[in-house]
């Protein structure tokens, strides 16, 4: 086990531990935190693996802006200091939760291992530095690309529609 | 075109710099931001002082140089006060989160070229990223965490309602402060600090890219919370913002977070757009020079940043967002589409003949894209400008041409371009005003 290994490690115990933390947490504003503390350690796993744009996108794109707005909206509306009993859930929907969470967490393992070598598959491992990120991105993945940005204009602008709709009907 | 993007990988070279070197490194980089942070509060002082005629703090040493320390060593004999209803893990938290995160940033800025250190030659940089300033935007998105959960975990309205402002605040200027740095990467080929500098070496990017400067100087006040844009303290409105209930060390944080990332944006400026530690006219920069220039610099935006406090009266939150939503991110789009055609024009990626204009090689191609926006420009700047002259007139009050000044029955100056009505006339009203009260 290299330096590096551990180092995988550690970063991925910080991923699961803060989601685990994020969804048991009775504090909402606090499940948001631990939330960040979750992709931060996501972060650190990918830029190990020596993939520092992705990692550095995923800092810019999900820590600085749509947790920030998570919370920017849960100050709006309401961020109470200290634990919110009232929307707990029951016991059995935490239950069912627990085993559909536990289901995707079995799928996604039963491919993902595979893809990583393990039980002895043989994987083709190809470098994921950011010349090649971008190529692939403004090359073979341009279409599907530029679609996503498409799809997220016509989001954008249907929010505000939306919101204008609301303040003419009264 | 070899030339153009020689190593988008950055061009600073790590292969003489062993471990301890790097902590050497960072530690100097540590003590240069809390030697610069404790001059620059004093000079903020000073300087806002003889902007308004009076000396400014002068009692503690030289000049008043030792004022800060003092300030800091009451600082740290304050009571340290917490809210009962706070969130006490997070209202510790918050401060920390700031003056750390603070710091992250300037490990990527070239403050030098290659300078000989303990026998070693090495840049005196931290580190090179190919992707550097993409880092030094991710920090600026965490070090807003800092600003929120302060607001937030005072548990009181006020702090509450500055970390909201200043949230919106930095992720709307971060979008127009992104935008404006892509123009410098079309330009530089790279997203690495040390290869943005070796790019500058003949011209520096503020005079091919100045209208992204503008944009950039304009949201990095935005983005660290400065007058004229400093609407998340606004003392006014909001008594002191997202700080409000701090106190002491905690406050000290704050402040040094906010110092220096003062500093950061202004590195980021230096090494963006004005060269780096590249001297001007020639001047030697090799080795420890690049260190002088840079920081001379990086004061010359400090004074910039003192300057517009000293100047400017705070803007109307409104007013500030729809500056950054309206005018500055659409207009910086269009700068960004606009330099990319003028690089791909100017790397002959469209073909075309290449003209000799005055014993200079101009490709058509370049030609035509720097015709086809400026005649762009022109047309918008026409349009526009006709609209917003016809909205001002609109808007302004109907003002009467003829007043009569005694009409109330004391006598009002005309405003601008009106006109008193005949003196005969006046005369008749003063006369019938006395009349009425003498009753």
């Amino acid at each position: 086990m290299t330096a590096l290994d551990l180092a995988f490690l550690a970063a991925s115990v910080i991923a699961v531990a803060g989601g685990v933390l994020a969804i048991t947490t009775r504090q909402v504003v606090h499940a948001a935190l631990w939330l960040v503390v979750s992709l931060l350690g996501v972060a650190g796993a990918v830029l190990i693996l020596g993939a520092e744009l992705v990692a550095l996108v995923l800092l810019l794109v999900y820590v600085g802006a749509v947790v920030v707005l998570v919370l920017f909206a849960l100050m709006l509306t309401r961020a109470p200091i200290g634990p919110d009993t009232a929307h707990a859930p029951g016991l059995p929907r935490a239950l069912a939760a627990g085993a559909v969470g536990a289901a995707v967490v079995t799928m996604l393992l039963s491919v993902l291992i595979p893809l990583a070598g393990g039980w002895g598959a043989t994987v083709d491992r190809q470098s994921a530095d950011s010349p090649r990120v971008a190529r692939e991105i403004f090359t073979t993945w341009v279409w599907p690309f530029e679609l996503l940005s498409l799809l997220l204009l016509a989001a954008l602008i249907a929010a505000l529609a939306v919101s204008r709709i609301q303040r003419d009907a009264p | 075109m070899t030339a153009f993007i020689a190593g988008p990988n950055g061009t600073a070279d790590f292969s003489d710099t062993p471990l301890w070197l790097s902590v050497v490194k960072a530690l100097f980089i540590f003590v240069y931001l809390l030697v610069s942070t404790l001059l620059v509060i004093w000079f903020e002082r000073r300087v806002i002082g003889r902007m308004q005629q009076r000396p400014g703090p002068n009692r503690n040493g030289p000049f008043g140089l030792l004022q800060t320390l003092a300030d800091g060593m009451k600082s740290m004999l304050k009571e340290d006060l917490k809210p009962a209803n706070a969130d006490s893990v997070v209202f510790t938290l918050a401060p920390l989160i700031t003056a750390t995160m603070c710091f992250v940033s300037f490990s990527i800025m070239p403050l030098a070229g290659d300078v000989t250190l303990f026998g070693h030659r090495t840049p005196l940089q931290l580190t090179d990223l190919p992707v550097a300033v993409l880092m030094v935007l991710a920090v600026a998105g965490v070090g807003i965490y800092g600003i929120v959960l302060a607001g937030w975990s005072s548990g009181s309205t006020y702090p509450l309602m500055g970390s909201l402002r200043a949230t919106a605040q930095m992720v709307s200027y971060e979008i127009a402060m992104g935008l404006s740095l892509v123009s410098v990467f079309l330009y530089s080929g790279s997203m690495a600090t040390s290869q943005i500098v070796q790019a500058q070496e003949s011209l520096w990017h503020f005079i091919p890219a100045c209208f992204a400067f503008f944009v950039y100087v304009v949201t990095m006040v935005g983005e660290t919370n400065r007058l004229p844009f400093d609407l998340a303290e606004g003392e006014g409105e909001i008594v002191g913002g997202y700080f409000t209930e701090y106190s002491g060390m905690r406050f000290a944080m704050f402040f040094l977070g906010e110092y220096i990332n003062m500093f950061t944006v202004a590195a980021l400026a230096t090494t963006m757009f004005l060269g780096g530690w590249q001297a001007p006219f020639g001047l030697p920069d090799n080795g420890w020079w690049g260190l002088l220039w840079f920081t001379a610099k990086l004061w010359f935006f400090m004074f910039v940043f003192v300057w517009l406090r000293g100047s400017l009266p705070r803007v109307r939150y409104d007013q500030f967002m729809r500056f950054g939503w309206k005018f500055l991110i659409p207009t910086t789009l269009l700068w960004v589409v606009a330099v990319a055609f003028y690089v791909a024009a100017k790397n002959n990626w469209f073909g075309g003949p290449i003209l000799q204009i005055a014993g200079r090689d101009y490709s058509l191609a370049v030609l035509i894209v720097i015709g086809v926006c400026a005649s762009l420009v022109i047309v918008a700047s026409w349009i526009l400008g006709d609209r917003a002259e016809r909205r001002a007139a609109e808007r302004l009050p109907q003002i009467p041409v003829e007043v009569d000044p005694f009409a109330g029955g004391y006598p009002v100056p005309p405003l601008p371009g009106q006109r008193l009505v005949e003196p005969g006339a006046a005369d008749d009203a003063y006369a019938a005003t006395k009349e009425v009260s003498r009753g």
